[in-house]
């Protein structure tokens, strides 16, 4: 629970910000302190003086608009909880508004009841712990939704997302029968999944021919589980060397590429780092070329997307006369793989969702 | 046309919306055609192919001669082909109601 949260109201018409600054202090039981600003320059040069919790913007503003306010608040701010009051009723500005990491997108209540679900959720995005949790089911952990599910002796496979990662646990009458991500299954599977901070989740119909494959009870799961979470947990800190890459690193990218190396239908596979040093390959006998290509479209396509507010750069495909070429990237790293040119899309589809599962895992 | 834009033209501030269609450049990214709406600068259209082209040249370079790109943003599909030097760059805005997982890109 938040102290005394502080909100930051962004619009460029006074008598909105007049109305809402008194509705929200009046009307949220947390008691928030708010702030107004009528400019989108105004407003980021409060939040680089004092803290905020939460943002209200709206979108349609003289000179700097809402998107590029969002876009540097989110950049800048990462635990700052954004929402999107607006009076455009346009697909587009929405999509590119959660592209952008927002939490929530509101049109402009025009009734009592409307206003009073804004208010609501405001206050439940205030309240809402900053530790995570997954999407669907405000602050509660994967292992709360697991107790419950198997508490009350139900059958379903949950469905978690993390990322481009996705992951099924199978509960069948109240048992942990079996899991499945990232190539694995059973209980480490489980374990992966339970280590996973963040995501979202689908409850899916019972599979009831699923073969059970974990024997051990929900609550001795979960027991092993957190033990190993612990323990993951109180490893010391490797000690980085600047511009070296971490060793747990290196030996991930290079077993990655041996795994890579055994697909077929591959020409060869290259991985940039965090650090602009480092980098794995496999299946090239000069990397530089490739890497220098690949480092160019990466840089200048993610600074185009900011400019054009369309949200992160998420994947790149590439079709040559010799060969085809898939990169997909994730935070400061990039994985680039190529592929014979008579590989169809569908075939590198396939391969491409395995690779980057096993790599972002 | 443009003297009536002058006299009717809105003073509000407006967003710009991200327009479907289609442009393409010559080898120097001057505009040859477009099929985007007229509010859509030029400028931008111009920043966009400058990045289109300077990848297509840079994998040239590299001995690997590309005649197609495609780059997913979160809400942006790019889809670029190499048309003698210069490109032919179709814009296309996704929207959420069509979500398309990074799985089933490529």
């Amino acid at each position: 629970m938040v102290a005394q949260p502080k909100i930051l109201l962004l619009d460029d018409d006074q008598d909105f910000l007049d109305l809402y600054k008194e509705m929200l202090t009046q009307h949220l039981s947390c008691l928030p302190e708010v702030r107004t600003a009528s400019s989108g320059s105004r407003a980021l040069s409060l939040l680089e003086s004092e803290p905020f919790t939460l943002m209200v913007v709206d979108l349609n503003m003289p000179k700097m608009d809402g998107l590029q306010v969002l876009s540097i608040a989110r950049r800048k701010y990462p635990t700052l909880k954004l929402v999107v009051l607006t009076g455009i009723r346009d697909e587009q500005f929405r999509t590119r508004a959660y592209a952008m990491g927002i939490d929530q997108y509101w049109i402009k209540p025009e009734s009592d009841q409307e206003m009073g679900l804004f208010m609501e959720s405001i206050e439940s995005l205030l309240n809402r712990e900053a530790q995570g949790g997954f999407r669907g089911v405000q602050s509660k952990s994967l292992v709360d939704i697991i107790q419950l599910e198997c508490l009350s002796q139900s059958s379903s496979v949950l469905k978690i997302t993390n990322g481009v990662v996705e992951g099924k646990i199978w509960i069948q009458n109240g048992e942990v029968i079996d899991a499945e991500a990232a190539g694995i299954t059973a209980e480490p599977a489980f374990q992966r999944i339970l280590s996973w901070k963040t995501g979202s989740f689908e409850i899916m119909p019972a599979d009831s021919l699923r073969p059970r494959a974990i024997f051990t009870s929900y609550q001795g799961l979960l027991l092993n589980t957190a033990q190993a979470i612990d323990e993951a947990a109180s490893q010391p800190e490797p000690v980085e060397t600047p511009g070296a890459t971490p060793v747990n690193e290196q030996l991930t990218t290079q077993s990655l590429l041996v795994e890579v190396s055994q697909m077929t239908g591959i020409d060869f596979a290259l991985i940039l780092g965090k650090e602009k040093k480092a980098e794995d390959f496999w299946g090239l006998d000069n990397p530089k070329p490739v890497t220098t290509w690949l480092r160019q479209t990466i840089d200048s396509f993610k600074e185009l997307g900011e400019r054009l507010q369309v949200g992160e750069m998420q994947q790149i495909t590439a079709t040559g006369l010799h060969k085809k070429i898939s990169i997909a990237t994730a935070g400061k790293s990039s994985l680039c793989i190529g592929f014979p040119s008579a590989t169809s899309t569908d075939q590198m589809r396939e391969t491409m969702r395995t690779i980057v599962t096993k790599w972002v895992s | 046309m443009g003297l009536l834009k002058f006299l009717t033209g809105s003073r509000e501030p407006r967003l710009m919306r991200l327009p479907s269609g289609s442009f393409t450049v010559d080898a120097n990214c001057k505009i040859m055609t477009s099929t985007l709406p007229q509010n859509f600068p030029e400028g931008r259209m111009r920043e966009i192919g400058q990045q289109v082209l300077a990848s297509f040249r840079a994998a040239k370079q590299a001995q690997m001669p590309l005649t197609e790109l495609i780059i997913h943003f979160a809400a942006l599909k790019l889809l670029a082909r190499e048309l003698r030097g210069g490109a032919m760059i179709f814009l296309m805005p996704q929207s959420l109601n069509q979500p398309t997982k990074l799985s089933e890109r490529v």
